[in-house]
Formats: C-alpha cells, structure tokens, sequence
C-alpha cells in the first residue's frame, strides 16, 4: 500500500515537471495562434490583398491603406545593411579570438563582448539619436542623421555578439587535425585559416550570421529611436525609413481596442514572426547538420 | 615566401582590428554614457520623482517601477525554467518530445520583443483583464525571459555528477527525493546566478512593456500590481524622441541611461560571481 502510494507520488510529480516542460511547446503555438486570431479579422474585412500593396496609412482622411511593402523592404534594407557592417567585423573578431589573440587579450575580449551584449536596446537607440545622428547628417550634409544607415550601424552593434560567439565557438571546434595537417604541408598560419578552418566552420558561421539576422529584423528600439520613422517606400540608405517593429510600436498605443487598425498591427506581427520563425529555424537546421559532422 | 609571410601579417593585423573595433565600440558607449550621464548624477535624482514636466528632479518612479516589474518577470519565469529544466535534465528521455521543446525553446528565444509586447496585450492586458498594469507587463516579460531561464537552469543541473543521483537511488530513494535533496541543493547557485540574468534582461527590455503598462508619466507611486508604472528605459525613449523639450532634458536622459546601464551591468556581474564562487567550490568539493 506504502509502496503504490510513494509509486503514485512520485508518478504525479514526474507528470507536474513534464507539463512544464511542454510548456515551451504551448507558449510558442499560443504566440502563433493569438497573432493569426487578432490579425484574422482585419484580413477578412479588408482582404489579404491589401497587405500586400506597397503604402500603410490606415489613419488616412482620403483613403485608407494597409500595404506592407515599404515596410518589409525597409526593414530588409536595414537588416541587410547592417549585417554588411556587422558579418565581416563579427568573423574577423572570432577568428582573431580563436586563431590569433594571445590569452590576455581573450581574457579582456570575452567579457567585453558579454558585456555588449547586455547593453539595453533603447540605451544603443539613445546613443543613435545624441551620437551616430549628428555625426552622419554631418558627413553627408544632411539636416538630420536619422535614417535608415543610422539604424544599420545600431543593428550592427546588436547583432555583433551573437555573430561572435556563435561563429567562435563553430572555429574552435574544428578539430586540431586539420590545422595541424595544413600546417605540415608548409602552409603558413593565415592560408590555414582562410582554406582550411573557416571552409570546415561555415556551417557554423552560416548559422551564426542567420541568427544575427533575427535579432536585426525583429529589434524594435533602437530602429525606432534611430531611424526617423517616414511612411514611404525607401529608395537610399539615407532616407528616413520605418520598420515593421517601428510601425507596430508607434501605432498600437493610438489605435482604439477592436478598429480594423488594431487587427491590422496584429497582421504585422504575424508576418514579422514568422520571418524571424523562418530564419531561426534556418540557423537551427543548419547549426544541428554542422554538429553531427562535427561527430 | 616573403610574400607569404607579409600576407599572413597584413591578415593578422586586419583581425586585431576587427577585435580592437568592438573593444572600442563598448568603451566609447560607456565613456559617453558614463561621463555626461555622472555629471546630472546625485542621491537627489535616484530618490525624487521628476517634477516641472519632467525638466527637473529625479527618476525615482522609474527606478521602482522597473525593480517592481522584473521582480514579478523573475517570480514568474524562475520557477517555470526550473521545472522545465529538471524535466529536460532529470525525467526526459531522448526522443521526438523533447527535440520539439527543445526547438521551442530555441525559437522563443528568437521571436522579437515587440511580439511578446503584440501577445501581451492580447493575453494578459485583454483576455485576462489585467489591464496595463505592472502585472501585464511583469507576465510578458516572464514569458521572454523563460528561454533563457530554462537554458540557465539545466546549464546548472548539468554540473551536478551523476553519482549524486545515483547514490541516492541505490539507498532506496524515490526520484524526487534523489533529486530533491541530492540535485536541486548543489544546482541552486546556478540557478540563481542565471535568474539574475534574467532580472538583467527584463530590466533593459522596453518593446514589450510599451503597451503593457508603462505610463508617461505617473505622479504617485503605484499602490497594487494592477497600477500603471513609469520605467527607466520607457523612461529614457521618453525623454530622447517624445518629450517637447529635447534640449532641456537631454541631461537628464543621459543620467537615466546611466542608472540603467549600471543597474544591468551590476546584475550581470553579481551572477557572474556567484557562478565563478560555487564553480570554485564545487571543484574542490571533488
């Protein structure tokens, strides 16, 4: 009798922690549920094919818009220009700490790079706004400096960690053999980085460069703050642009509770989580095929 | 071979700078943060609320109001981890379950903060009619911070020896029990330090409280978890893009995005020692 009950007990706390952990499951169907269930209404009463013109002004007098367009493509542009500043100083700063760096600069390039990372968006956006600003409208004569580069720069700073560390980690692991095979057929330290471990660890630093990616496209601060936030579609990287997160953030507080608005930011945040769904996913399935060769 | 050799130092040289670039990056952050932000710094601006539309006096509200809320983030998504983790490290057998929750794990922690700020104020402030209130936001937060909570408890159950668990089993111990009093006491400080990250985290987050309850500008001091709240990153995009006075307050931005960075960087350094204190520890209990 002791003994089922002691059996029963320890069964029903097995099921406790085992709910919990399928909660991540839960949680992540329940974002993607909720975001389609609010974002449906404004699909049905407006149609998909609105969402798919260029202009969003759903606060116009004349007519009233919804089209995603500039938006996605301002949001691309930014991201893309920023991991064009962050991939090749991302790569080189994790070369340099896993090939070159003698261990007292590792010592002090770690924690700085640990410590970046945990700098609040809106802190990096404020600096846009009292630093990056002035200083692009001064270089290119422009009258103010927030546009889409000023936000490229900031997202570049973002996503700089996460190339780093992830691609760090996909260098050092690539076994001690190949660069020692490289080296005994007289190839110097550089020609073995550059054909033979980078080539092994590109797996890994596809990965890292897509999850740098997500972070960029799904930031909101500091392209909020930094990026001057003009509703059209962008033709020059130093035009003001405004994002995907930007308009959800500017825009829901203002919008009555229900109003085919409302639905419509939903709509954007659908489609904002699945791109960064689909590029996460991406990394993961590229990261998990670049481990099992690792085995 | 001369050519190789030149080659090799230019390239070298190209990495150091890619290196010395990111070390400068975080120092000019800091430099100009920290040199115009100590210059607004006094005991005065961390205890007073702001006064003359927000021109003069301190940042207190913001301040409380943001421990406030990553106290409830931390109440909330702590437990949630730990129990996530203990089923991932402990019960979990390999298999097409836990590669999904891994997965999901993974993904939530790459789904952008202004969607948990969307899924916030559809969940908690509507269908649970929290309303804006500090309780909103606090849930929302949880929910982003719960990936790296889990992820930072097993990291913690992880260091912990199989023959812990297994002494306990052969003495006849239920599960629980071996995990109760052979795991969880020596996983704790893992725990804990990765629960500080979170605290870390949640305080620095801005997209997701925006809509679940962050205020402009509250004159008292909230009274229940239902209130509205000011904090210090609302508070600094405030002052940076919303206020009619950008000039003027420019100082006292600065001032608050010190408060902000500080308080985040103590967080992180306090978890790191813990975790350097009891990794120590462990090692020579061996």
């Amino acid at each position: 009798m002791i003994r089922n009950w002691r059996q029963f007990q320890d069964a029903s706390i097995h099921r406790f922690f085992q709910f919990n952990g399928v909660l991540s499951i839960l949680i992540l169907l329940g974002i993607f549920f909720i975001l389609f269930k609010d974002g449906l209404p404004a699909l049905q009463q407006l149609g998909v094919g609105t969402f798919i013109q260029m202009i969003w002004n759903p606060t116009s007098f004349v007519q009233e818009t919804y089209g995603m367009g500039a938006m996605i493509i301002s949001t691309l542009m930014v991201t893309f220009l920023a991991l064009l500043i962050a991939v090749p100083v991302g790569l080189g700063c994790a070369a340099y700490l896993s090939e070159v760096a003698p261990n007292w600069v590792r010592e002090i390039l770690k924690p700085v790079i640990e410590i970046l990372a945990g700098i609040p968006s809106v802190v990096l956006g404020f600096l846009g706004i009292v630093i990056i600003g002035p200083w692009i409208a001064r270089v290119f004569h422009l009258p103010n400096g927030l546009n889409a580069l000023n936000g490229a720069i900031l997202l570049a700073v973002m996503s700089l960690p996460t190339i780093i560390s992830i691609s760090e980690d996909a260098i050092s692991s690539v076994p001690r053999a190949y660069k020692e095979a490289s080296l005994a057929l007289g190839a110097s330290k550089w020609q073995t980085l550059i054909r033979v471990i980078v080539p092994s660890a590109l797996s890994g630093i596809i990965a890292s460069v897509m999850l740098g990616m997500g972070r960029a496209i799904g930031e909101t601060m500091t392209v909020l703050m930094a990026t001057g936030n003009a509703l059209k579609t962008p033709t020059h990287i130093l035009e003001a642009v405004r994002t995907m997160t930007a308009t959800i953030a500017i825009e829901l507080g203002e919008v009555p509770f229900g109003s085919e608005h409302y639905h419509g930011l939903f709509v954007i945040g659908f489609v904002l989580f699945v791109m960064t769904f689909l590029v996460n996913l991406v990394a993961d399935i590229v990261l998990a095929k670049y481990q099992e060769v690792e085995r | 071979m001369i050519n190789k050799s030149v080659t090799e130092k230019i390239g070298f040289a190209v990495l150091a700078f890619c290196g010395l670039l990111v070390v400068l990056t975080l120092f000019g952050i800091l430099w100009d943060i920290g040199y115009n932000g100590a210059a607004v710094l006094s005991w005065e601006f961390l205890t007073q609320p702001p006064r003359e539309g927000m021109t003069l006096g301190g940042i207190f509200p913001a301040l409380l109001g943001t421990l406030l809320v990553s106290l409830i983030t931390v109440l909330f998504s702590v437990p949630l981890g730990m129990f996530s983790a203990i089923y991932l490290n402990e019960y979990a057998r390999q298999g097409r379950l836990v590669r999904m929750i891994r997965l999901s794990i993974r993904n939530l922690s790459g789904v952008p903060s202004i969607v948990y700020g969307l899924f916030g104020v559809a969940l908690f402030v509507r269908i649970f009619y929290f309303g804006a209130s500090i309780l909103s936001a606090g849930l929302t937060l949880g929910l982003l911070t719960l990936p790296w909570t889990i992820t930072a408890s097993e990291e913690a159950l992880k260091t912990v020896p199989k023959s812990y668990r297994d002494g306990s089993l052969a003495l006849g111990a239920t599960k629980w029990q071996a995990i109760r009093t052979n795991v969880l006491p020596y996983a704790i400080p893992g725990m804990l330090s990765g629960a500080i990250l979170g605290l870390a985290r949640a305080a620095g987050e801005t997209a997701p409280i925006l809509f679940t309850g962050a205020a402009f500008f509250i004159p008292d001091l909230p009274r229940t978890l239902l209130d509205q709240f000011m904090a210090l990153p609302y508070h600094l995009y405030i002052l940076s893009t919303q206020h009619q006075d950008i000039a003027t307050v420019r100082p006292i931005a600065y001032g608050t995005a010190l408060v902000l960075i500080a308080l985040v960087l103590c967080l992180n350094m306090v978890a790191v020692l813990i975790r350097y204190h009891y990794r120590k520890k462990a090692r020579m209990a061996q």
